[in-house]
């Protein structure tokens, strides 16, 4: 276990330190958000259809082994070749052996949360392979080197003027260039040399069918199918969750999937995977990482509906003004504030706080996971479980204190309106969070309660 | 005749005791027999969402003792309604516990849901921004949420209908939330200060000369960015404009 560097409230109060760019960051999010409610609003079905979703994850959840099972046999008699990792180092290792007895240095990759998760890019740098990522989006970060912001739109924080001068610096693209059009079509060529080059193409799995042993993947770019279709060898990396019961199950998803990510009727490649294609090998991992030990948390077990569509994000006021990078995990936001405790309490346990619970996730998320919900309950088992600072320990229990019983906050009251004053946990402070950007109530003369006892009792 | 206990909240008993005593004086005006419990502090939410529910059991008995005798229990507060709907238990007399959290009302969904309150007789000729605060709207589910496919209905709404002389104005996003969220607004006090501020924005750029809502909590927090930026606008507890004029 580690301590993180720095904390949700702290990166995020540096990433507010620049007031326009988080006006920027959040219009451009809540746009998306609106497309998101515009093409939800256009199917009267729509809570038919998460309803539906919620029930059919529930199911596979809830039978998981068995279709698990049942999806490898399948898959194997399909000629797909199925590893089994229990952890992130599990699965960099398998890739990697992979890799190597094909004897391949370079990899192309699209776009996949799970091998951010298992952090597989710093892996195989390190030991001497170069990954190229050929989303877009990926692409841009990782020309930057940084992580993804966003799960659906890792690049979102960037403007397209820093994409600019990434793009001078690492494709030779004319220095101040910012028009979209120039620099997509720059990346294009880019990327297209490194599809014709690459034996070996990785790409993430949104759906694996357990009926027949076949896998999904939604790109907007085509870039999955490019890479797969292209090279000799063909890994898909997936987490265990991934797995729908049926194929009729995944129009489900797929009407959903879109709509709730950026408000397309559907991603524009939706790609089946069943077989390898002729002289083609492919490799299908499956990967657990935390997964089981958080299906057995009856409080947390619904995380694992997550379908990966970043609705969640987009709407929360918070992920908005705070910037992804701000959640210090591989999946930022919501989700990954429930998701991220799983795997490391101590280090992540700023995150549940990193919400007002306001509830708007669970309401745009396609498989209804309870998000705000689980925040709330993650927040106990951090506080049992020691994490809190000593600081607000102590204010709690003044607080407590003060609460339980009528004399000492009546008292207590006089004395100072005590609720902004060990609300803002200022036991060990001289500074007072509450103040410095807004004006405290003005101390009314006297208290509801005062005023009751003189004109009513 | 029914009973009705008042729950007025710690931080609107302290600070914003108007919106206490307009609470009671509409309740008194609609003929209803209401009392104060006069040894209430708190619902206990300030330690439950900060992780410390485990700290809450003698706060949540003190509520009991306080408010099982009535009929229905309303408060002028969304946040700590909900508080108590979903997480008030106690050892020591849990069945009383239960029964409170199905009488406990925020008081729009008391006069609209309970009293069906249809002529209020109030008058408050201003334009007014209605903020949404969320535990009121998706928790109690006072307002339809933007974000779900279903028919619109605002309860707030309906009751400022009829004030006379008010006119309701649009909001650019009419549901996001202001960024209180209790304890966050201290925890994380960049974030929380940024939300606070765009949501007041879109409250003046659509001509706001009052902010009103049925959630005392968020207003305080409004009304500290109002004030620092030295604006006009104010903010008014919903009650007190039910019952001006
Ligand atoms: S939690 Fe729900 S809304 Fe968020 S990314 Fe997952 S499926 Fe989408």
């Amino acid at each position: 276990m580690s301590i993180p560097a720095k904390t949700h409230p702290e990166l995020s109060e540096v990433f507010n330190k620049d007031e326009e760019r988080v006006n920027w960051h959040d219009e451009t999010l809540w746009w998306i958000r609106q497309k998101r409610d515009k093409s939800a609003h256009s199917i009267p079905e729509w809570e038919i259809l998460r309803e539906k979703a919620s029930q059919i994850k529930n199911n596979a959840l809830s039978n998981l082994a068995e279709y698990l099972v049942s999806f490898e046999e399948k898959a194997l008699a399909n000629g797909i070749i199925v590893h089994w990792a229990a952890d992130a180092q599990e699965h960099n290792q398998i890739v990697h052996q992979i890799l190597k007895k094909h004897d391949i240095r370079q990899l192309v990759k699209s776009k996949s949360m799970l091998t951010e998760e298992c952090h597989l890019n710093e892996y195989l740098e390190k030991q001497g392979l170069e990954v190229i990522d050929s989303d877009l989006g990926e692409r841009i970060v990782q020309l930057a080197k940084e992580p993804p912001s966003h799960i659906v739109l890792p690049c979102i924080h960037k403007k397209k003027e820093e994409i600019g001068d990434l793009f001078h610096e690492h494709l030779g693209v004319a220095a101040g260039t910012s028009d979209p059009q120039i620099l997509t079509e720059a990346a294009r060529v880019h990327l297209r040399e490194t599809f014709l080059t690459r034996k070996a193409a990785l790409t993430g799995v949104n759906f694996a069918i357990a009926e027949t042993g076949e896998f999904v993947v939604c790109t907007n770019e085509g870039n999955a199918d490019m890479g797969a279709h292209l090279a000799d060898v063909h890994i898909a990396c997936m987490g265990i969750e991934k797995i729908i019961p049926k194929r009729k199950h995944l129009g489900v998803f797929l009407r959903l999937l879109a709509r709730s990510a950026t408000g397309q009727p559907i991603t524009t490649y939706s790609s089946h995977f069943k077989k390898p294609g002729a002289g083609q090998e492919m490799h299908l991992v499956l990967v657990d990482n935390g997964r089981t030990i958080q299906m057995g948390r009856e409080d947390f077990r619904a995380s694992l509906k997550c379908i990966r569509c970043g609705a969640c994000m987009n709407t929360c006021p918070v992920y908005r003004r705070s910037g992804g990078h701000s959640y210090h995990s591989a999946i930022s936001g919501p989700i990954g504030a429930i998701l991220a405790p799983n795997l490391d309490r101590e280090k992540y346990a700023d995150l549940p706080f990193a919400s007002t619970l306001c509830g708007s996730c669970s309401n745009v998320c396609p498989v209804k996971i309870d998000i705000h919900q689980q925040l709330y309950k993650w927040r106990q088992v951090i506080v049992q479980e020691g994490y809190a600072t000593s600081a607000k320990k102590m204010s709690m229990k003044i607080m407590n204190y003060t609460l339980s019983s009528p004399g000492v906050y009546k008292t207590a009251g006089k004395a100072g309106r005590w609720v902004l004053k060990y609300i803002p946990f200022a036991v060990n402070n001289h500074f007072n969070p509450w103040y410095k950007q807004r004006d405290m109530p003005e101390v009314p003369k006297e208290s509801f309660g005062e005023w009751y006892k003189k004109n009513v009792k | 005749m029914k009973r009705v206990g008042l729950f007025i909240p710690c931080y609107v008993d302290q600070f914003y005791p108007n919106a206490g005593i307009a609470t009671y004086q509409l309740l008194k005006k609609l003929g209803l027999d209401v009392t104060y419990p006069t040894g209430q502090t708190c619902c206990g939410q300030p330690m439950a969402n900060s992780g410390f529910e485990h700290l809450t059991g003698d706060c949540n008995q003190l509520f009991v003792d306080n408010f099982a005798e009535f009929d229905y229990i309303v408060s002028p507060s969304g946040s700590c309604v909900l508080h108590i709907k979903e997480h008030l238990h106690t050892e020591k007399s849990e069945p009383q516990a239960a029964a409170i959290r199905t009488k406990v009302y925020e008081l729009v969904e008391f006069l609209v849901d309970i009293l069906q309150v249809k002529n209020l007789k109030a008058k408050f000729p201003h334009k007014v921004g209605l903020h949404q605060s969320c535990h009121g709207q998706r928790g109690l589910l006072l307002t339809q949420m933007s974000e779900l496919v279903a028919p619109y209905f605002s309860k707030p709404q309906q009751l400022l209908a009829q004030v006379e002389g008010l006119e309701l104005i649009n909001l650019k996003r009419e549901d996001e939330c202001c960024g209180f969220g209790g304890t966050f607004c201290v925890v994380e006090e960049a974030v929380s200060v940024k939300m606070g501020k765009d949501r007041v924005k879109d409250h003046q750029a659509n001509g706001a000369e009052y902010i009103t809502g049925a959630d005392m909590s968020c207003l305080m927090h409004m009304e500290g960015i109002l004030k620092r930026e030295n604006s006009n606008v104010k903010v008014l507890h919903i009650a007190e404009i039910l019952n001006a004029g």
